[in-house]
């Protein structure tokens, strides 16, 4: 088996546009969560998320390009660019052949569903645009990447709602290490904060209408974000032999389904896939010193993972910190797991982990160490991402400190 | 604007070029306008003249709808216009 690092990050998320901007935000435990902006919000009783502000699509796409990408695909190129540009590749011959774009979404081009509805239901149009089914399609942005960056191997998009970019990166992992890909580019995007899709979200009666607080006592629900990330996995020795800078190594992967229930989390199923990420990097628990948690900030999710962490973890679960970034950056969905992968590799490399922040009092049911509001200095050589989907669909990251 | 410059202006736009470059007798390739190009451009002459174009991507050849060149497409919308 092959090792895996990651030699390039991007992301844009209500936090930052770029990795350094998000990084700083994440350590200055900085809120991204705010009063959303678009067509039809005050129809809304949910007002909140962590939108994208001062991106515009004018200028970085042209006419063209922008008649074909969602706002989901212009989060995944600009993420992609950033990511592929510090590692340094480019991508020709056999290199361009064998490596590939394996991505996460939950919704792909809601607001493209959502503009197009509008048109022809409430404008009573009996006419659409001609690219409407290839700027939806949830595999937009993995192809657009791919066609960009000439990436001609193996690429894919993978949905499994709120665990769809750890799924998306656990199976890129899965390709480096078995050495059918020398390089992926993986991660994933999400983009619902639209009418549409934060109406959807509504419905369920899970979403806070004032801030997302993992783990404390007062949580009253998740609040939605968007944005994408976007990393570079690749073999080790083809990073070395070039000389790349090496961010951290990706060590394990575990994936479990709780075949229960479509929206209740289970502990069980929670539990096997930390416990299985454990033993596919052959790790002891005591070596885990920070777990970036789902953390949704609903009662059901906050108090079923905290369960499953203790219960893996025992008596070393008092000495681990988990976080969970969601209460700064919302939860971005399908594309969560990769921005909050850029928290791991934070505590990893800068030896700084992110806090929870918004947490205001301790939940009996939630006694781990939260990093309650501040950011703490830790050296920290193993980190996990946790991913719960609804759906009962659990993917679990390792990563190691290179 | 007669219906002859809004369709030169509708094809001008696709193509990234002046209306003054683009000739009667220039066909879409002439122009650089791909298959992607043209279903835009059939699209923004549907809303422009509030008419259907009986044009099928599949086949573009064996569409009732002439597009050879540009004169042929003019000819072709002011006899849907003419129809509506």
């Amino acid at each position: 088996m092959k090792r895996v690092v990651i030699t390039g990050m991007g992301t844009i998320n209500a936090l930052g546009h770029t990795v350094a901007e998000t990084m700083t935000s994440l350590a200055e435990g900085r809120c991204g969560i705010g009063e959303l902006d678009f067509q039809d919000v005050d129809r809304l009783s949910i007002r909140i998320g962590g939108q994208v502000h001062g991106f515009e699509a004018e200028g970085r796409f042209n006419r063209q390009q922008m008649s074909l990408y969602d706002r989901f695909t212009q989060f995944t190129l600009t993420a992609a660019k950033e990511a592929i540009q510090q590692s340094g590749l480019e991508f020709h011959g056999e290199l361009s052949q064998k490596s590939g774009v394996v991505l996460g979404t939950a919704g792909g081009g809601v607001s493209t569903w959502d503009d197009n509805y509008r048109s022809v239901y409430e404008a009573g149009k009996n006419r659409v645009h001609p690219f409407v089914v290839p700027k939806l399609m949830n595999n937009a942005a993995a192809s657009h990447v791919s066609m960009e960056h000439n990436l001609k191997g193996p690429s894919f998009t993978v949905s499994t709602a709120c665990a769809s970019s750890n799924h998306a990166m656990a199976q890129a992992f899965q390709m480096v290490r078995s050495g059918m890909s020398p390089v992926m580019v993986t991660g994933g995007s999400e983009s619902m904060l639209c009418f549409g899709g934060v109406k959807a979200w509504e419905g369920l009666r899970v979403m806070s209408r004032d801030a997302c607080r993992p783990f404390s006592a007062n949580r009253n629900g998740m609040v939605q974000g968007e944005g994408a990330g976007i990393f570079v996995f690749e073999e080790y020795e083809h990073a070395r032999a070039r000389g790349a800078d090496i961010i951290c190594e990706v060590i394990g992967f575990a994936m479990s389904s709780d075949a229960a229930d479509i929206v209740m989390p289970s502990k069980q199923g929670a539990a096997r896939a930390i416990a299985g990420a454990l033993q596919d990097a052959r790790l002891n628990p005591e070596d885990v010193a920070y777990i970036n948690a789902h953390g949704t900030g609903t009662a059901a999710n906050d108090k079923t993972e905290c369960a499953a962490v203790a219960d893996v973890f025992g008596p070393h679960a008092d000495n681990l910190m988990m976080s969970s970034t969601k209460s700064m950056h919302g939860h971005l969905i399908g594309g969560t797991g990769a921005v909050e992968l850029l928290a791991c590799i934070m505590a990893l490399r800068d030896g700084i982990v992110a806090p929870t922040i918004g947490y205001e009092e301790p939940d009996p049911e939630c006694a781990l160490d939260v990093v309650p509001n501040t950011a703490r200095e830790a050296k920290v050589d193993v980190a996990l991402s946790n991913a719960f989907a609804f759906g009962g669909l659990n993917a679990v990251l390792a990563l190691r400190k290179v | 604007m007669s219906t002859q410059d809004k369709v030169i202006a509708i094809i001008a736009e696709q193509a990234v070029l002046e209306p003054s470059d683009v000739a009667l007798d220039s066909t879409l390739e002439d122009l650089g306008i791909d298959s992607l190009g043209l279903v835009e451009s059939i699209f923004a002459i549907e809303e422009e003249f509030d008419i259907t174009i009986p044009f099928n991507a599949n086949e573009p050849e064996k569409s009732e709808f002439d597009i050879s060149n540009v004169a042929a497409i003019i000819a072709g919308i002011e006899k849907l216009i003419a129809e509506k």
